[in-house]
């Protein structure tokens, strides 16, 4: 049976890069007595795959891994026996059954994310946020007014210049921050603090000096279920259903 | 939410900011307001190195057991972060409460190696705690030293006010008491000294003076205070299976280079290695009972989720309950996709017979430590290992499907001649031989004998405590001999060969046997910015030649003399139990080329069955 199972990370957890994770839940899954499947083999391993890898210094509320297990445990003994063996700043939020049809499987349907970006006081504290200046408010509309927003786009081998306004699904002024809504995954991929960057310097501001802090909030897939011609988005843990 | 010492923007631009933030499962939080006793344990290296230790987990699991004590665990800041504290002024902090050291009641180091002495002092430094004991008042915490390098402790005498010399499970809780009581009754640091000092084990370097003679050798070695003891006593736990053990040891979130259970399957070794400091210093052998290491196996799997077990002794292969154990660790647990890591085991069908179960073989090489080419070498270092018994072993390796090797030696042993040096390469070429008697279409391709030297250094307590080192040169010149003749052998295509570095010889050799005055040398490196000195990337010789020179101390007296029998050495005041009498011995055997049986076929009366526990009662039971 395949599992899709979405955690928060938060606090100094941020700190924590992606392979560290990724070793952490190895850990946790044992630690948590979940049947979870391994590889066959010579050398047997765990069968699990992680979705989009978050930054050190990012902190998430979606954020999802697959895993197959052996025998079915209900939904809401796999989340509490996880979440018993879990430290502070790490909670997971669902364990849900998945098709085991591609469409739904795999972390190659992820499609978009959504982030908030806030603006801390000081490079020192993530958590000492400051109040969107008003001013900014009105240069996020004309910011995505622009008919298109081009960024020179590092790669480890090359720099090239990009349109990212076709990635931004959404952008929007917040009391205290802007919501982005970006195009994810292997087709498309957009970074947040590229966007971020970018509408620094269209603020007049210098992002080398300006603090900002990005949280994601949820990931995305395309709904297999959307009308024809239609692109809707779906939240990964919405493909899934709890196992009772 | 805990409040870290760094803030984000260090973090974010220091290398694996998770080395500093705590948060570890199975670390240990306790309210600072609900303990009287906030105890920092350190290794002094970086944190990958230092969690990867299992003494540490184990004080740290015994203290914390303890509802008035919170032990917290502190590592030495990498050079990034290192010089961010220095220019920002920030405090040495513990992991848990991220509290800053100094305001510990103790500070606690373990001193596993030589090359680690300049990081003590950087772990005082950032602290804010003044490096001589001297100088420290209540304002500091009390720093405490222990393991295998405190069986000398005279270079690090003036930082230290107090070490511990054993094993921790004994006294601990009686010197906390003693720390508590006066603390209550408001009683001056140096009064705590005292009472500490009473304790068997417990050396307060400060209650004994020192003179020399004009030759530079220790004249007299006296207590100075009436509460302190002539002779400190080896702190040794008889009880092994009953002994404290850490069933949730704290898991890591990178990659520690012990990123493992490990079981502890006994403590000591038999076999009487006359080079090895180990062999001596945890004598007697004593053995964990096999049933409480099943159960630890199954807690501590559980507790950590870690995918590996490994055992830990300094020689598995004589554990009496071996087979039996690892049996059990396969049929249980390798289904579940865990590894089991076998430690370097003699090699016999056993032994092959294990390892073909839980390794690829086509992947895996064989280990052997011969220690010395020459069988007259080898009966000089009593390693009870003949040329049949190698062979033999890669021979039935061989047969078995593996064609790799590693082969591990030691030049500049005592009595060593170039026929001796020439032996290593002769012995790696005889076991190509053996290899390539396998008919062709049978075999696994060539085979790969891999050869590494170290070059030998005399420890305290041991037989060879009386030997001298050579030179850098010299050093280099006798591995350039072997180098040489690996070149002459006739399967030298399968045969690779790497030495160590001679620069840090030297160095471990002084301070191994050196006395009160070296400790000028190391606080004079550490000014001239050396740190991390077992790290080949940071060593800078050079600038430890300059600390030398700038102190006038002379290497040649530490190494280069062959001592006199009646010398005093700076170690005499400590009692390991193995007597004097029984190391001399054991170096004119040496001189003579005369093996001593182990342990268990005969017991040479080396001192330590006063104790009537271990291996000394077997075969009384």
């Amino acid at each position: 049976m395949k599992v899709r199972i979405k955690f928060r990370k938060y606090g100094v957890m941020r700190f924590i890069g992606h392979l560290d994770v990724m070793r952490y839940f190895q850990k946790a899954i044992r630690r948590a007595e979940i049947p979870i499947a391994f590889t066959t083999g010579y050398s047997p391993h765990m069968i699990m795959s992680f979705a989009q890898p978050l930054g050190v210094g990012v902190t998430s509320d979606g954020e999802y891994f697959d895993i197959e297990i052996t025998k079915p445990i209900s939904s809401e003994n796999a989340v509490a026996q996880l979440n018993a063996v879990m430290v502070e700043g790490i909670e997971v939020i669902s364990f849900r059954e998945i098709s085991s049809d591609k469409k739904a499987s795999g972390m190659t349907i992820v499609a978009a994310a959504d982030y908030k970006v806030t603006f801390p006081e000081t490079f020192r504290h993530a958590e000492e946020i400051r109040v969107l200046p008003e001013s900014w408010k009105g240069k996020v509309e004309s910011f995505m007014a622009q008919p298109e927003i081009v960024v020179l786009k590092k790669t480890k081998r090359s720099e090239k210049e990009v349109d990212i306004k076709p990635m931004i699904y959404k952008m929007a002024a917040l009391d205290d921050g802007i919501y982005l809504y970006l195009a994810t995954g292997s087709e498309q991929n957009l970074k947040p603090d590229l966007v971020a960057e970018a509408f620094l310097k269209f603020a007049g501001e210098d992002p080398e000096e300006t603090p900002v802090h990005i949280h994601r909030i949820d990931v995305y897939a395309k709904n297999p279920d959307a009308e024809e011609g239609k692109t809707e988005f779906i939240s990964l843990d919405g493909l899934g259903k709890d196992i009772l | 939410m805990r409040k870290l010492a760094l803030n984000d923007e260090i973090l974010l631009k220091i290398e694996k900011p998770a080395r500093y933030i705590g948060n570890e499962v199975n670390s240990v939080m306790k309210d600072p307001e609900k303990v009287s006793i906030r105890f920092a344990m350190c290794f002094p290296d970086v944190y990958e190195i230092g969690m990867s230790h299992l003494g540490i987990q184990i004080l740290y699991d015994m203290f914390n057991r303890r509802d008035d004590v919170w032990c917290e665990r502190v590592y030495s800041p990498w050079t990034d972060l290192d010089q961010i504290m220095r220019e920002q002024k920030i405090p040495l902090f513990a992991l848990e409460s991220q509290d800053p050291i100094k305001d510990f009641d103790f500070l606690g180091i373990t001193i596993q190696y030589e090359m680690c002495y300049t990081n003590i002092l950087q772990v005082l430094d950032l602290s804010g705690i003044p490096m001589q004991a001297a100088d420290r008042t209540w304002d500091d915490p009390i720093v405490i030293g222990g393991g295998p390098c405190t069986y000398n402790p005279e270079p690090l005498a003036e930082f230290f006010d107090l070490f511990y010399m054993g094993e921790g499970e004994t006294v601990y809780d009686e010197l906390l008491n003693v720390y508590k009581e006066n603390k209550k009754r408001g009683g001056t640091r140096k009064e705590f000294l005292e009472m500490a000092a009473e304790i068997e084990g417990i050396y307060v370097p400060a209650f004994y003076d020192v003179t020399y003679k004009e030759d530079g050798t220790i004249e007299s070695f006296r207590p100075n205070n009436p509460h302190a003891k002539e002779k400190i006593k080896k702190q040794v736990v008889m009880d092994m299976t009953g002994a404290t053990y850490p069933e949730k040891p704290v898991v890591p979130f990178i990659k520690a280079t012990q990123d493992r259970v490990v079981l502890e399957i006994q403590r000591g070794c038999i076999r009487g290695c006359r080079f090895c400091q180990a062999g001596m210093l945890y004598r007697p052998t004593r053995e964990k009972d096999v049933e409480v290491l099943k159960e630890y196996a199954y807690k501590m799997l559980k507790s950590t989720g870690h995918e590996e077990i490994s055992l830990s002794s300094l020689s598995s292969s004589d554990y009496s309950h071996l087979r039996e154990l690892v049996t059990f660790l396969i049929d249980e647990f390798k289904s579940q996709g865990i590894n089991i890591s076998l430690p370097s085991l003699r090699i016999d069908a056993f032994s092959l017979d294990v390892m073909g179960q839980v390794q690829d073989i086509r992947k895996s090489s064989l280990t052997f430590a011969p220690e010395a080419g020459s069988q007259r070498m080898r009966n000089v270092i009593n390693k009870g290992l003949t040329v049949e018994d190698i062979i033999g072993g890669a021979g039935q390796a061989f047969d078995g499907g593996w064609n790799k090797v590693k082969l591990y030696f030691m030049l500049g042993l005592p009595t060593e001649t170039e026929e001796d040096m020439r032996a290593i390469p002769e012995l790696a070429d005889q076991i190509a031989r053996r290899y390539y008697e396998i008919p062709k279409e049978q075999r696994n391709g060539k085979c790969q004998i891999t050869t590494s030297t170290s070059f030998f250094i005399p420890k305290p307590f041991t037989p060879f405590q009386w030997a001298r080192m050579y030179t850098n040169e010299e050093y280099i010149s006798r591995a350039a001999i072997v180098k040489h003749a690996f070149n002459e052998q006739l399967n030298r295509k399968s045969l690779k060969y790497h030495w160590h570095d001679a620069e840090v010889t030297v160095l471990e050799g002084v301070f191994a046997r050196g006395d009160r005055k070296t400790s000028e040398v190391i606080k004079e490196a550490y000014r001239l910015g050396c740190l991390y000195d077992s790290w080949s990337d940071q060593f800078d010789n050079d600038k430890w030649m300059q600390a030398f020179e700038n102190t006038g101390i002379d290497i040649a007296f530490y190494n280069l003399r062959e001592r006199p029998l009646d010398e005093v050495f700076p170690w005499d005041f400590i009692d390991i139990g193995v007597t004097k009498e029984f190391l001399k011995q054991e170096w004119n055997h040496a001189m003579n080329a005369e093996v001593t049986p182990n342990c268990r076929m005969k017991c040479s009366g080396c001192g330590v069955a006063k104790w009537k526990g271990g291996v000394c009662i077997e075969s009384k039971n």
